[in-house]
């Protein structure tokens, strides 16, 4: 790509010159802010540096192994970052595993059909693709599941007199958490349809922006991002839908009690 | 009827005890000492341990949602999960005339359940609850909140039940009570039940 301008670290450096003036900005208003922007920053370079250089190598050794070792680390992570947002987490390894076995699950399965039925690289796994396209429908998903699970688990904390009125009335415990099961599954999908919605007028989706930025031919970089625009919205719906039901299954038993015992105490302590 | 055996939940118990078809059993003891855990226990709203039966139903045998049909419980504090007074009843037509009974406005179906009193919620949490037509009623301080007027209304309320059937079986700390409705009284401290000379 003869266009193609690469960058050097003087001007990463230079760029970062509005973010200073961020900083001091926060010192003089006495924010308290510049120690969180600056930490930020700096983990934004170090772990975008070092995912870098572990692309770069993955991408050189082409090994299904080590790409599929990288995929366990990123649902991992994944996993990890959706317990760590919630306000009231589920105790032990459930408040892990369900929010993280249905992100694997719906972020996998979608990541799997795209390569191996739609975009069809050779090998469907070749990591240039499988990664990039996993990262960003783990991100959004991630977004959407801990969203939903975070109103969920709020409403089992808080709502949990009206939840307990139905039962005692004979209703079951999926009649019970129904309405805030539904709100739950709503705040999990309103981002990203309003990403949907909204998407090529004021914001131009950073995957096409790069690609474009990388002379890719417009209408070519619009027709991979319209691609993962749908694979993202299916697979957080599929994730968000998976993570509430598991974590409504996990916070009430076989005879229909509620159990926010099940849960951890507000962050905030309230 | 209810029939409780060995029932023991976080410490509290083993409890025994049967309460007959259109008896009301009265429970007092000391505040903390779990006996609104007893109730939601019966009604297997938390993990307990234990064989509990009504005339027809083994508890462990049936779903729970069943059972809860037949044992309903009306907690101290009513739980409401939409803005409107009537979509908490089944049939709210059917519950109208009732409202009389405990002393409600005949418009309180068509209230908003924020605009509510403490009194008020708790005679139509009762009325959901009596909509059911349980065999078994678990109150937890069934008239704290009312004037002695419509405690008397509630309370014939009761006995009109009772003489059809119902067992009731109700946590007070209203020491007369228990003599103008409980055909018997039980006193409940350190885990343990005791019998209580009562009416």
């Amino acid at each position: 790509m003869s266009n193609y301008v690469s960058l050097g670290y003087g001007d990463l450096a230079l760029a970062a010159v509005f973010l200073v003036i961020n900083g001091l900005a926060s010192i003089w208003l006495g924010l308290g802010l510049e120690r969180r922007l600056a930490v930020a920053a700096v983990r934004m370079f170090v772990q975008l540096s070092l995912v870098g250089l572990v692309l770069k190598t993955l991408f050189g050794l082409a090994s299904p192994w080590l790409t599929g070792l990288w995929i366990v680390f990123m649902l991992l992570f994944a996993g990890r970052e959706v317990w760590a947002r919630q306000e009231n987490q589920i105790m032990g390894w459930w408040g892990y595993g369900i929010g993280g076995g249905a992100m694997a699950l719906s972020a996998g399965v979608v990541a799997v059909f795209a390569l191996g039925v739609l975009v069809r690289p050779d090998p469907w796994w070749a990591p240039q693709y499988f990664l990039p396209l996993l990262g960003m429908i783990l991100g959004n998903a991630m977004n959407g599941v801990s969203l939903g699970l975070n109103s969920l688990h709020r409403a089992i904390k808080r709502e949990s007199r009206a939840i307990e009125a139905q039962l005692m009335l004979g209703a079951t415990r999926w009649q019970a958490a129904g309405p805030f099961l539904r709100d739950a599954l709503k705040t999990g999908f309103i981002p990203i349809i309003n990403a949907m919605a909204a998407t090529g007028i004021v914001s131009l989706p950073g995957m096409m922006s790069g690609q474009i930025l990388a002379g890719v031919d417009p209408r070519e970089a619009v027709k991979y991002q319209i691609l993962v625009m749908l694979l993202i919205a299916g697979s957080t719906g599929i994730g968000v839908m998976l993570a509430a039901f598991g974590s409504l299954w996990r916070l009430t038993d076989d005879r229909h009690r509620l159990r926010p015992d099940r849960l951890s105490a507000s962050k905030d302590g309230a | 009827m209810l029939k409780v055996e060995g029932l023991t939940r976080l410490g509290l118990g083993p409890f025994d005890f049967t309460v007959a078809d259109g008896e009301c059993l009265a429970i007092t003891g000391p505040s903390g000492a779990g006996k609104s855990v007893l109730l939601r226990a019966i009604a297997d709203l938390d993990p307990n341990e234990g064989q509990i039966a009504t005339a027809g139903m083994q508890r462990e045998a049936v779903a729970a949602p069943d059972w809860r049909r037949a044992v309903a419980l009306l907690p101290a504090e009513s739980g409401w999960w939409a803005d409107g007074v009537a979509t908490h009843f089944q049939d709210a037509r059917a519950v109208r005339p009732m409202l009389a009974r405990v002393g409600l406005d005949q418009q309180a179906l068509d209230w908003q359940v924020a605009r509510l009193s403490t009194g008020e919620r708790h005679r139509l949490a009762l009325l959901r609850a009596l909509e059911q037509q349980p065999q078994v009623l678990l109150l937890d301080e069934p008239t704290t909140m009312l004037d002695a007027g419509t405690t008397g209304m509630v309370e014939d309320l009761l006995k009109e039940r009772m003489d059809r059937g119902l067992s009731i079986v109700m946590v007070t700390h209203d020491a007369e009570q228990p003599e103008r409705i409980a055909s018997r009284v039980m006193w409940l401290e350190n885990g343990r039940l005791n019998a209580r000379a009562g009416g």
